[in-house]
């Protein structure tokens, strides 16, 4: 049925597509839905991916950029001659689709476990950092007059924001309460550029090659902000998979990053660099909470959010180790 | 008093069928599932041999920092407020000791294997 409404879709802005095949569900919550297919074509297969919205499913949280905003930052980056997948078609309100868009399905891997241990790899691991800097620099350079609107986010709302979540579980943390309060301390006020930021620069938003970065997925969370940001929630333990002293997803070093970024042109903080990883880590943090606490009032009763919830603790040794190093 | 096998040993049990018997005949998503079922069985064993000592010496050790009694939630709830009102923070003596005690004694029992934890405990 997917595919029958997918090639209808397809047919009506993809000049000699004769249908989709292989329509897959990849991920799927609630309110938002990725599928890959392929549009049949006299030249061959198409590799697509659909993220949408099912009918009756049109607002997105809080934090979220939308869809249509979504699709816009993509194609921008894409048209900047970033690595990032091309906008092949926004779904309109005739199609009943929902709401959503097509693109480009990029071939690779996002599993971190992967791309950190297996040999196909073996020659991205040394660059990726390097490339993510440069990457994250283009992704903040891009032309603020034509970003869709975006929420604007400052560090100061941001510790509000992940403070109100905290104290709404009513689950008392003391090495919580530790990380507000340095976070407080060390609030470095508004940036000297607010920029356009991707908001989830990490493991599982990357497509890896065996030569390296392809493409950055996932903008739901892009904001206007510090750039910093970005830096720091790559920098975050939890994204190492264990490489614990390769900051940058497990696989590289901070200086390489920074010296990407810089060579694209950008300056680097290094003071809100750690900030952002300090954030990073507790909102981390608070998610696995967060995730502890939906397990308990379902509707998802799964053992996976449940197990999620007894995560929280890696990050609270995190940020000791980030806030009270010991011998030191 | 409960006749045997303790609640250890039963899921201890079940844990080893599980890993043994059924991790090799199953694939796809159920293969991951079953794997994050298995390291929850292991956790409820890591923790009903650990917590009973682990909260102990936490509520000995809060309840000198406060100079208050009360049960563990209570005042855990205590020193998260001190902290959020800055009447305590890490150059009170004691505070830091004491937290990376408990944490760690949380990673024992929560991912004994989280790579931050085992070099705290200078395994690696």
């Amino acid at each position: 049925m997917m595919e029958q409404e997918l090639g209808r879709c397809v047919a009506s802005w993809c000049s000699g597509a004769t249908g989709v095949v292989g329509a897959t569900k990849l991920s799927g919550g609630a309110s938002q839905e990725t599928w890959s297919f392929d549009i049949m074509h006299p030249r061959g297969h198409i590799g697509a991916i659909l993220r949408r919205a099912p009918p009756g499913y049109g607002a997105s949280p809080s934090r979220a950029a939308g869809l249509d905003a979504e699709a816009t930052l993509m194609q921008l980056a894409h048209d900047a001659g970033l690595p990032s997948p091309r906008v092949m078609h926004v779904l309109t309100p005739d199609e009943e689709l929902g709401a959503g868009f097509i693109m480009q399905r990029i071939e690779g891997e996002t599993i971190a476990r992967k791309i950190l241990r297996d040999p196909q790899f073996a020659k991205a691991r040394p660059v990726l950092a390097r490339q993510l800097g440069k990457v994250a620099a283009g992704i903040h350079g891009l032309p603020a007059s034509k970003l869709p609107e975006l929420r604007h986010m400052t560090a100061t709302r941001e510790i509000a924001d992940l403070e109100r979540e905290y104290r709404s579980f009513d689950w008392p943390r003391p090495v919580f309460e530790l990380a507000l309060r340095w976070l407080r301390d060390h609030d470095p006020g508004p940036p000297q550029e607010v920029t356009l930021v991707h908001g989830d620069f990490r493991h599982g938003n990357l497509i890896i090659g065996p030569e390296g970065l392809r493409a950055v997925l996932d903008w739901e969370l892009a904001h206007l902000g510090d750039p910093m940001e970005d830096l720091g929630w790559i920098c975050v333990n939890s994204w190492r998979f264990g490489e614990i002293d390769r900051p940058v997803g497990g696989f590289g070093s901070r200086e390489e990053l920074f010296a990407g970024y810089q060579q694209a042109g950008r300056r680097v903080d290094p003071d809100r660099v750690k900030f952002w990883e300090v954030m990073g880590t507790l909102r981390w943090g608070v998610m696995c909470c967060g995730m502890m606490q939906r397990f308990r009032a379902g509707p998802d009763h799964s053992m996976e959010r449940a197990m999620i919830g007894r995560r929280s603790s890696e990050t609270e040794i995190d940020l000791f180790r980030l806030l009270a190093p010991r011998g030191k | 008093m409960q006749d045997e096998p303790t609640p250890t040993e039963l899921i201890k049990a079940v844990a080893d069928f599980l890993r043994n018997e059924i991790t090799p005949v199953i694939k796809g998503h159920n293969a991951f599932k079953l794997r994050v079922g298995i390291n929850a069985l292991d956790l409820v064993t890591r923790q009903l041999a650990l917590e009973p000592d682990g909260d102990a010496a936490e509520a000995a050790r809060l309840s000198q920092l406060l100079g208050m009694q009360g049960s563990l939630g209570e005042l855990n709830r205590a020193l998260a407020d001190r902290i959020a009102k800055g009447e305590m923070d890490l150059q009170t003596p004691g505070l830091s000791d004491h937290l990376w005690q408990t944490t760690m004694d949380k990673l024992a029992v929560d991912q004994p294997n989280y790579a931050s934890y085992k070099r705290e405990l200078g395994d690696a």
